[in-house]
């Protein structure tokens, strides 16, 4: 019999020699660090993360071992404590965190509901744009953060909850993404300014709903037609009648509902601009697939649903490179071998789509832009499915993956028929911001916007500059 | 031809049984169930669609000699 002593121990990657390890590096500079562990290291390496051992895990054979473990090998629930504070320290859930996901999956992301998700985002666009001028700038950042709030309160919680929001909402729940810096693996609470901007934003939050739910309760829906998932939760009484959610409550199941769908594509949405605008080539090819299958007035709900080549691989192709999510952790509850080595039970252990998507030879020219790359026959993220990961993998996929296309072909199916872009600032200060676990757009992220002339459809306006 | 699908990767989204609702089904949460492993022919442009949208790829044609 074989046991984890057996096998030898990962290398462990160069630094990290003060108190918190590799911390104060994966706070500044994580992507670096993490190609770091692969170049020095190899598929397995490990760097500290305050108390303890984070094993990383790239490259295809790794990447599968990780994403194929069940939750009883790999514990997710207890790999990111950043998250508490945002969620709600103390909010008791009716079910644990995979049931959550497929209570999520069953009411809202489902095939069958996806048609109509689609016209909702058209309409939250449409509504976005409507307050524009003929020309003007918009911060892609806010822009993005404010609409993923209404499309994904809209399809995931209820129109009638979208339609009780404003920017206030978007802004508070900014302030809570922000508040996920990794000096959390040492102390969640630790007294920052980041952390005391998140408790503020959460109570915030609380205030709002609270106020919806006051002014609900006062004037409950007169059609059950209308009634979303807040009339259910608030419909839902103890054996006493007292209601059994309380805002504080509803609050966090909110808040962990819209977590995953929002900055992944608020920054993807963002990303996918960026890069369009710098590779006009690939711009005009977007344009042109969007005049062909618009032509006959198809509408963005049926649309967004069906194949669109070109701007599906221009998407999938910002999501290689600049993935939302950079490392991916769990917890291993037993002693675990991997390519030889050993990993030991209590050990973090880590994948990371930056690394695992710009592997070399998986995806040739690895650092450029290439939709091209997923056309066929190429199609390297069907050939690639353990390293293109930016939706992770296997059994712990991101569910909200078919959801997320959609969504961002319906977005772009609208904002690019009536609108042109360009950048408004050096095409290299578009960048990334790591210093939180949430990555996000750094600021200034400025692009201006023309709308498109009337009679002239979207290729002939750009082929007539 | 035969239908093989690795349940590690199935997530239930039901886009097979939209595509192919003689081969695929989905109860409510489940993971797909294969209605019949070796569908007939005429079924096969259902089931191309099904494997080539499967949001997780956990499907798969096998052509049998």
């Amino acid at each position: 019999m074989t046991t984890a002593l057996d096998h030898k121990q990962p290398p462990r990657v160069s630094g990290g020699e003060e108190e918190n390890g590799h911390l104060d590096e994966l706070r500044v500079d994580p992507i670096a660090l993490l190609n770091r562990v692969r170049s020095e290291c190899g598929d397995v390496g490990v760097f500290r993360l305050a108390q303890r051992d984070v094993v990383l895990m790239t490259g295809a054979g790794a990447n599968e071992f990780f994403f194929r473990a069940p939750e009883e090998v790999l514990d997710q629930a207890e790999a990111y404590p950043f998250m508490t504070p945002v969620f709600g320290e103390g909010v008791v859930f009716d079910a644990p965190p995979e049931r959550r996901r497929e209570m999520l999956h069953n009411q809202a992301l489902r095939d069958k509901f996806m048609r109509g998700h689609a016209a909702t985002i058209a309409e939250e666009v449409a509504l976005m744009v409507s307050g524009w001028a003929d020309q003007g700038q918009i911060d892609l950042l806010d822009w993005f953060a404010e609409l993923t709030i209404y499309t994904s309160s809209a399809c995931l919680i209820g129109k009638r909850f979208r339609g009780e929001l404003d920017k206030r909402f978007a802004e508070l729940y900014h302030d809570l993404e922000q508040g996920t810096d990794a000096i959390a693996y040492v102390d969640p609470y630790a007294p920052i300014e980041s952390f005391r901007r998140r408790d503020a934003a959460r109570a915030g939050l609380v205030q709002l709903v609270e106020g919806i739910m006051e002014r609900r309760a006062q004037a409950p829906p007169s059609d059950e037609e209308e009634r979303d998932l807040l009339d259910v939760l608030m419909s839902i009484t103890n054996e006493d009648g007292s209601p059994r959610f309380l805002a504080d409550e509803v609050t966090g199941m909110f808040i962990s509902m819209m977590f995953a769908g929002h900055h992944t594509t608020s920054g993807t949405a963002a990303w996918t601009l960026i890069e369009l605008l710098r590779h006009p080539d690939e711009l005009a090819a977007v344009d042109r697939e969007l005049v062909d299958l618009y032509a006959d007035g198809a509408e963005v709900s049926y649309q967004a649903l069906r194949e669109m080549p070109r701007l599906e691989s221009a998407i999938k192709e910002a999501l290689r490179l600049h993935p939302p999510l950079i490392l991916l952790l769990r917890v291993a509850k037993e002693d675990l071998e991997v390519d030889g080595f050993a990993v030991q039970a209590g050990q973090m252990v880590g994948t990371s789509p930056s690394v695992s998507n710009r592997i070399p030879e998986d995806f040739p020219d690895a650092d450029e832009f290439q939709p091209s790359r997923y056309l066929e026959p190429r199609q390297e993220d069907r050939t690639n499915p353990w390293t293109w990961i930016p939706f992770g993998a296997g059994r712990h996929r991101c569910v909200g993956a078919a959801f997320a296309m959609m969504q961002l072909k319906a977005i772009f199916s609208v904002l690019l028929s009536d609108w042109e872009f360009e950048l408004a600032q050096p095409s290299d200060t578009y960048r990334n911001d790591h210093s939180k676990m949430v990555v996000q757009l750094q600021q200034p992220c400025v692009v201006r916007y023309r709308r498109r002339p009337v009679a002239e459809s979207a290729a002939d306006a750009r082929g007539a500059r | 031809m035969r239908v093989a699908v690795d349940l590690d990767l199935c997530q239930g989204h039901g886009v097979c049984e939209s595509e192919a609702p003689t081969v695929f089904e989905l109860a409510k949460r489940e993971k797909v169930a294969i209605l019949d492993g070796t569908p007939p022919e005429e079924t096969r442009p259902g089931v191309e669609a099904a494997v080539r949208y499967c949001p997780t790829s956990a499907l798969r044609i096998v052509e049998e000699e």
